[in-house]
């Protein structure tokens, strides 16, 4: 599975909101067929850009709380924080060269 | 004739040139890989990074697929169809097509990253992609409530009154599959019959849960940050009215992927690639379709797996009659002109 630490409703403030760098949160389930497609090209994505920014899982079965508070009906959904906020949100499960464009800005 | 004959299979003389590069990974795909692997031709099988599996990935339970009397989840059906083609040779590359030049003796195929394939044949089974309802807040809307799987995303509707959008087989197997976490589940379907399958209808019909708008189309998606309704259009009188959910399912049916061969591949007026006859033979000599892409009627596992079987058959035979030629044309890797064209007339 993936290499990306999993970041649970009560650490997420630390993990996430409060980084020095963007995060980029994938919400998954295990349940969820997309979610074991994307996770693999989350954990290359950790791994190039890893100067640039975090990349975490929220296991929405485990965790419905934070999903439940940022609006969360559709997974995976990837959302990237900054500065405590939510700075891009990208749905459903996308080829590694389509969220580098996405999410372009934090990449950099 | 029923042996592979594959033009220089090893040593320097084949170059880069692959005898046969298959493009997508569903029951079509993989089913030709089965077959070309078994037939020597070392197939290069490139299966999407994120749609590896195809739309088997996103089902639950599949019933009427052959050989599983009990049924098999359609994630684990597609793991077998995998191994079954790693198991012969076949190349499996988790990666998406970006490009495809198909004239020529040789095709050419370009994925994500920029690299490049070549090989003497080519197989298309991109299968199709989920149809939109078309309206101006869906988009907008996608991932607040609006949603094209059910496994997915059913879980975040716990108690929730929700539609299903469609009357095919999906949209039931949609609709029976969300009971399991909607407090309701009102299917919106365009006639006042379904074309769902007997059995499929019949466990749709007698659901406690299960609630029926007849004759009705989405006029329009209510909802600013999420989806808290819907305004129905009655497809007889042209009447309105407003349904209250939070999630919206939207199953109305597929179109076929072409989007990488248009303009290079001809197609037919409903959208498909167009073969020959029950071949799987396109408008170019050594190209290939096979699956959902080429079938605007059936669209089932078995069809698109049939539809593979006769994909790599195809391509078997066309590199052995390259093959027949080659050996006649001593060093010359590529195959003559007219032996092309003569095949094309076949």
């Amino acid at each position: 599975m993936s290499s990306a630490k999993a970041v649970t409703d009560a650490s997420f403030g630390t993990d996430v909101l409060t980084a020095n760098k963007p995060v980029i949160v994938d919400f998954w389930a295990e349940w969820c067929g997309p979610c074991r497609m994307l996770s693999p090209i989350l954990d290359d994505i950790a791994a190039q850009y890893s100067d640039k920014v975090d990349v975490v899982k929220v296991n929405v079965d485990e965790n419905p709380a934070i999903a439940a508070q940022y609006g969360i009906t559709s997974i995976p959904a990837v959302y990237v924080f900054q500065d405590g906020k939510v700075a891009a949100t990208s749905i459903g499960a996308k080829p590694k060269q389509v969220l580098e464009q996405e999410f372009a800005a934090f990449l950099k | 004739m029923s042996t592979a004959n594959p033009v220089a299979t090893d040593g320097a003389a084949a170059g880069d040139v692959r005898e046969v590069i298959i493009v997508g990974s569903g029951p079509s795909g993989y089913t030709a890989a089965v077959y070309a692997a078994r037939a020597n031709l070392k197939p290069l099988l490139i299966a999407g990074s994120v749609t590896a599996g195809g739309e088997l990935m996103n089902t639950t339970d599949v019933e009427n697929f052959p050989g599983f009397p009990e049924g098999i989840m359609g994630p684990d059906l597609m793991a077998n169809f995998e191994k079954q083609a790693a198991r012969f040779g076949t190349e499996i590359l988790f990666e998406d097509v970006t490009e495809v030049t198909l004239d020529g003796d040789i095709k050419t195929v370009t994925i994500g990253t920029g690299e490049t394939f070549r090989a003497r044949a080519i197989i298309i089974s991109t299968g199709s992609a989920y149809r939109e309802l078309g309206l101006p807040d869906e988009k907008r809307l996608s991932g607040r409530g609006v949603s094209w799987c059910a496994t997915c995303d059913g879980f975040f509707f716990k108690g929730q009154d929700i539609a299903v959008v469609g009357g095919g087989d999906s949209a039931l197997e949609e609709a029976l599959f969300l009971t399991k976490f909607a407090s309701s589940v009102t299917v919106v379907h365009r006639r006042d019959s379904l074309r769902a399958s007997k059995i499929m209808q019949e466990r749709a019909l007698a659901h406690e849960k299960i609630r029926f708008a007849w004759d009705s189309e989405v006029a329009a998606i209510r909802g600013e940050d999420k989806v808290t309704g819907l305004v129905l259009r009655n497809t007889k009188d042209g009447s309105e009215s407003e349904l209250n959910v939070t999630g919206v399912f939207v199953a109305i049916g597929n179109d076929p992927r072409t989007d990488l061969v248009r303009g290079q591949l001809e197609l037919t007026e409903e959208g498909t690639i167009a073969v020959l006859g029950r071949t799987s033979k396109t408008s170019l000599p050594g190209v290939f379709a096979a699956g959902d892409v080429i079938d605007p009627t059936y669209r089932q596992a078995i069809t698109a797996s049939g539809s593979g079987c006769v994909a790599a058959v195809d391509v078997e035979h066309y590199l052995a009659d390259l093959g027949d030629s080659v050996s006649t044309a001593a060093e010359v890797p590529t195959p003559p002109a007219e032996a092309v064209s003569e095949h094309a007339a076949l």
